[in-house]
């Protein structure tokens, strides 16, 4: 481990260029690249116990939900993602189909599930139900290639719209995602960000979610990360599961194609 | 008439990209309009974009010559100055506001405190410009600003560029990826001649070696 640890850093070390003080970051990141050290497995555990469950009014387990590859098959599944599903006629990443089995096969509202998506860190909760489920699942294409597929129509036009989302510039702060995403090297304060037209920049950060976050003590997946750029550019809330959020989840893991998911990641 | 032609020849090829990115500007809007929770705790009017947004959304901050000119003339029309036009304000008030800044963040999730969801909480300068060399947490989104004063000076000129500058970038840059600090109301007028004197002043930590 000790040795995985330390080819982390000097990879990370060659990654960039570091200005002053970006070192100690990478030093603190090889540092939380342990795995076996990474709370998020306790939430996998979580959500894969919730997973087998018999739940909700239907009182059905997830076990026949299809994530694409067929009813219960996990593997693999969640870096086949985001694609387009018949029975919904729509393009669904992960959480967003997610929460289509829930309310099919389980029989729960999706208002009632949209209600609470996110454990508050101010408050120190511990992760949803929605959150621990999404996580367990991710967590079977651990190693796998980002291969999401680009065949359908509405793939591709996800795929393209959600490029365009990325660049759209609203609300008070004048921000689109690639005002903070577009360029190499850029940080907001110390906090390094992510150059999605970079291969390496995009597979890093796409194959490392969901993700324990230490500055929230919860594990985050996609959708949240999604809420929380726009809630930070001083948007209303953009909807869990929304054709936007998943237009621009399409963008960004056409982007990392290539990369292999490495899960659970580990963040500031 | 060789040139004029060339120009027409040029701009017909480029007529069908013109029509695809407005296409794709409805679909995208169509997008947002069906992606946002309304309701109580939302403000959708921060979703509609003005002319200059959408130029630059859709000519992904690279507008024409004519479109940056077209932008560029809008936006200084948008510049409101203080009362008694003092541009140069209290350099240690402004010291403070470029350090301030949270707020303005809305929604049923995590709002700010009501009373910070408008503007006026200050400018969070640090996330994207190096101001005090002492503070080293400074971002780079921006260009860094260590002795604006000293290595610029403090002529009228300068002072009033400083403060169009923060009040709307756009005047000066089209597209620049700034926010436009006082037409969006992030700041006020008397705010923005605070940090224009703490950004221009001799005193200011800023100019000191």
């Amino acid at each position: 481990m000790k040795s995985k640890v330390m080819g982390l850093g000097a990879m990370l070390a060659l990654a960039a260029p570091m200005a002053w003080g970006e070192a100690s970051v990478a030093d603190y990141r090889a540092q939380l690249a342990d795995k076996d050290a990474n709370p998020g497995i306790l939430i996998i555990d979580k959500g894969e116990r919730l997973f087998h469950e018999k739940r909700g009014p239907k009182n059905a387990s997830l076990e026949k939900c299809d994530f694409g590859l067929g009813p219960g098959k996990l593997k693999g599944a969640y870096a086949q993602l985001p694609r387009y599903f018949k029975d919904t006629n729509k393009v669904q990443d992960l959480e967003s189909r997610l929460l289509t089995c829930m309310t099919k096969l389980q029989g729960f509202s999706e208002d009632e599930l949209k209600a609470k998506l996110y454990a508050d860190q101010r408050l120190n909760e511990d992760n949803t139900d929605v959150e621990a489920i999404t996580a367990y699942v991710a967590f079977q294409s651990d190693g796998m290639k980002i291969n999401p597929p680009l065949k359908h129509a509405a793939e591709k036009e996800a795929a393209k719209l959600g490029e365009a989302m990325f660049w759209r510039r609203h609300g008070p702060m004048d921000f689109s995602c690639a005002t903070c995403h577009a360029e190499d090297g850029k940080r907001v304060r110390l906090q390094s960000l992510v150059n999605v037209y970079k291969p390496k920049d995009i597979q890093a950060t796409m194959s490392t979610w969901p993700t324990y976050r230490v500055s929230h003590g919860v594990v985050r997946n996609m959708q949240h990360r999604m809420w929380d750029c726009h809630w930070q550019m001083r948007t209303p809330d953009i909807d869990y599961g929304s054709p936007a959020t998943v237009a621009l989840i399409s963008f960004l893991t056409h982007q990392a194609k290539g990369g292999t998911y490495d899960l659970p990641g580990m963040k500031r | 008439m060789k040139t004029k032609l060339m120009t027409a020849c040029l701009l017909a090829a480029l007529a069908p990209f013109a029509q695809a990115d407005d296409k794709l500007a409805t679909k995208v809007d169509k997008l947002v309009a069906e992606s946002f929770k309304s309701g109580p705790g939302q403000d959708m009017a921060r979703l509609e974009q003005d002319e200059t947004q959408k130029i630059c959304s859709v000519t992904r901050n690279n507008p024409t010559p004519a479109q940056a000119q077209a932008i560029n003339a809008r936006e200084q029309a948008t510049i409101k100055y203080p009362d008694g036009n003092k541009l140069m304000g209290d350099w240690k008030n402004g010291e403070k506001l470029v350090k301030a800044g949270f707020g303005m963040r809305i929604g049923n999730i995590e709002p700010d405190p009501t009373a910070k969801q408008k503007g006026g909480n200050g400018g969070n300068c640090y996330a994207c410009h190096a101001l005090d060399p002492k503070e080293v947490a400074a971002g780079n989104l921006g260009p860094s600003l260590t002795g604006y004063g000293a290595l610029r000076g403090s002529s009228d000129e300068i002072v009033k560029y400083t403060y169009d500058k923060l009040y709307n970038t756009q005047a000066t840059v089209a597209c620049s990826n700034m926010p436009r600090m006082g037409h969006n109301g992030i700041l006020t007028p008397a705010q923005i001649a605070d940090i224009t004197a703490y950004l221009i002043s001799a005193e200011s930590p800023l100019n000191k070696k």
